[in-house]
């Protein structure tokens, strides 16, 4: 494993060039943002009523929690200079089959084996889609946003078809534990964001496949010519992307008890996508800050409901967003530049 | 591997490349006759007028995407620039078309503008910026408009826009929408400006460097997209009677998709306007033949598929342009 390891690290060449500044400035921003949440917990605790309660928190992580569990596998893709827009179609898909498959004749009688297929189905039809974006950018050269321009036009097509675009109740106390349950007094997903946020960060710094996400982000040539299989870690990262999203779609519709076709993941992509350049991804590729983009989601998050808490209509929290973003964006390109 | 492979496949592919602007025309024929010969009332007077009064919008924003994705760049906001902009005019329609028509086209002039301040001025990349104002507009609309949609005034003359045509066939929006695809075609093919979008798109680089002045053609992409957006607004209200805050989502996609079928490619410095027409035609005949593949009541599709059979058919194309969606192999 360390000899592994450390045949990656010569072969990077290029990314290990000037790793000192790269972390620190990305510490900064990671600093910045926390602190700006810091200011905004407490001016929170100071203005709006009712907020250091139990109840606030379980709402705000209830809410947060499945735009973080997508803008992790978003995060990756940006890191490999792509994007992902199909991401609220797959979320859709993958929750409009869950309950077909658990409510279905064969999914009744077999009430243990029908769960476990309601949960694995969709994320496989999840990871099936990843594997086409992934297939169209890596083996045909599409650029990302055409490639998954395609599943974000079809995709939610597919879900209304296998519903035909009705509302889809159901009582399944056990799948919908996944959106309601609670432990420790937090949503059940919230820990399980926070769970994947921990696994994925560990992933793009301790594994291979973490290494060379950052070389084919950061230079796709250099990567290639030292080596690094390009294709199989973009397809990886754009499977991972969607199956990540599937599962977020899953949360969704157990948290509503309901699955509809038309609005799981509507603007899904936007949101996941803010969270991570919030956080300091870079659209150009070659940063995958895992941590930044779970304080980003946090923070985008918390603005909301602060304008939200304190009366401010829910339609203007849209213009605030697009302020944040382009603050923060420009504040990256800054110090790119300096 | 992959290398050889690339080889292989532009080797392959490379004398279609020349015919590609023609293979969509075609294909736009070929659809036409199939609909003319299959369906009886195809060619009848009132599916032509609404087939082309309904894609006289996504003409016009499909047209400034393609200006704006000559120069390499992106504008996500037009769908949420058209929703504001049906909601601006129809808020001023009392006052009449000389008001509302004008009115609706400087709000997709500004937030155009906005864009190229965020664009050449900050220097954001434009897919985050206009990912940016696409949320502001949005929530700009919805706040305008008070959350639901707002009824023009029929008594004045602002529905004549959108609703009257010239003779059985014309609307009178498919005319003004022509009229801006030739614009469009005149100002690139046969300004220096247009010259300097396309060598934008080319190698901003290089253009700056020659002494060109990169910063005004980008300026002029973001607002005549914008401007393209907003007429489309106030088509969508005079055509439809309302200014709807929450219409317009996935049209930037869709007119992404219309550009990319008219094989324009997202990097830039290549491109033509009549292919983009085309493909926006193309695009929306898609929608208008499985109606009537419905009506024939040999298949039933839903409404459900028929966003399936867009994505298919935007498959399709890609394959077949495979050569031309690959990225700029000198780009590092």
């Amino acid at each position: 494993m360390s000899a592994q390891n450390s045949l990656t690290g010569r072969g990077l060449g290029g990314v290990g060039e000037a790793p000192a500044p790269r972390r620190s400035r990305l510490n900064r921003r990671l600093l910045g943002l926390a602190a700006a949440l810091l200011a905004l917990v407490l001016l929170n605790v100071a203005m709006t009523p009712n907020f250091l309660q139990l109840q606030t928190l379980a709402v705000n992580v209830s809410q947060v929690a499945p735009v973080v569990i997508v803008a992790l596998g978003m995060t990756l893709v940006i890191a490999t200079g792509g994007v992902d827009l199909s991401v609220g179609a797959v979320m859709a898909v993958a929750g409009a089959l869950a309950p077909l498959i658990f409510g279905s004749g064969w999914g009744v009688a077999n009430p243990g084996l029908g769960l476990a297929a309601a949960f694995v189905g969709p994320l496989l039809v999840a990871a099936a889609c990843g594997l086409f974006n992934g297939s169209l950018v890596s083996f045909l050269g599409v650029q990302p946003i055409i490639a998954t321009l395609i599943l974000f036009i079809s995709g939610r097509g597919v879900a209304l078809v296998l519903t035909n675009g009705n509302l889809q109740t159901f009582t399944n106390p056990s799948f919908t534990w996944l959106g309601t349950g609670r432990a420790l007094g937090i949503p059940v997903m919230g820990w399980i964001a926070l769970a994947l946020a921990l696994v994925v960060a560990v992933v793009v710094r301790k594994t291979i496949y973490g290494r060379y996400l950052l070389s084919v982000g950061g230079n796709e040539r250099a990567a290639s010519l030292a080596g690094t299989p390009v294709a199989t870690v973009k397809i990886w990262t754009y499977l991972i992307c969607s199956t990540l999203a599937g599962l977020a779609g899953l949360i969704v519709v157990a948290q509503n008890s309901a699955s509809d076709a038309a609005r799981i993941g509507n603007l899904m992509e936007l949101d996941a996508i803010a969270a991570a350049v919030v956080g300091g991804a870079a659209l150009s590729g070659g940063r995958a800050p895992i941590l930044g983009t779970l304080l980003g989601a946090l923070f985008i998050q918390l603005v909301g409901y602060t304008l939200v808490a304190n009366g401010v209509p829910d339609e203007a929290t849209f213009i605030v967003t697009a302020a944040i973003i382009v603050i923060a964006v420009w504040l990256q390109d800054s110090r790119r530049r300096t | 591997m992959t290398a050889s492979l690339d080889l292989d496949l532009r080797r392959f592919t490379r004398p279609l490349g020349g015919g590609t602007h023609l293979t969509v025309w075609v294909a736009l024929l070929a659809l036409i006759v199939l609909g003319g010969l299959r369906y009886d009332n195809f060619l009848s007077a009132y599916n032509i007028s609404s087939f082309l009064g309904y894609n006289s919008m996504f003409l016009l924003i499909s047209v400034g995407m393609c200006l704006v994705i000559m120069t390499g760049g992106i504008d996500l906001s037009v769908g949420a620039v058209a929703a504001l902009a049906s909601v601006v005019a129809a808020l001023l329609s009392p006052d009449g078309l000389i008001v509302a028509l004008p009115g609706g086209v400087a709000t997709g002039l500004l937030v155009g503008a906005i864009n190229a301040g965020l664009i050449v001025g900050l220097r954001l990349p434009p897919f985050m910026a206009t990912l940016a104002t696409m949320l502001a507009a949005r929530g700009a609309s919805l706040v305008v408009s008070d959350n639901r949609a707002v009824s023009v005034d029929w008594g004045s003359d602002f529905t004549t826009l959108g609703m009257n045509k010239i003779g059985p066939l014309v609307p009178w929006t498919i005319v003004i929408a022509a009229l801006v695809v030739v614009v469009a075609w005149y100002v690139l093919e046969r300004t220096s400006l247009g010259r300097t979008v396309l060598a934008v798109g080319g190698n901003a680089e290089a253009a700056h460097l020659m002494g060109l002045k990169t910063g005004r053609a980008l300026v002029f992409v973001y607002l005549f997209s914008g401007a393209c957006a907003g007429l489309a607004g106030v088509f969508l209200a005079s055509g439809y009677g309302a200014g709807q805050p929450l219409e317009g989502q996935g049209w930037e996609l869709a007119a992404i998709a219309s550009v990319v079928v008219g094989g324009t490619l997202l990097t830039g410095g290549m491109g033509s306007i009549p292919a983009t027409v085309a493909g926006a035609l193309l695009f929306g005949l898609v929608f208008n033949l499985l109606n009537f593949e419905n009506g024939l009541g040999v298949i039933s599709l839903s409404a459900y598929w028929q966003s399936v059979i867009r994505g298919a058919f935007l498959l399709v194309v890609i394959l077949l342009q495979v050569r031309l969606a690959r990225p700029h192999p000198t780009k590092a």
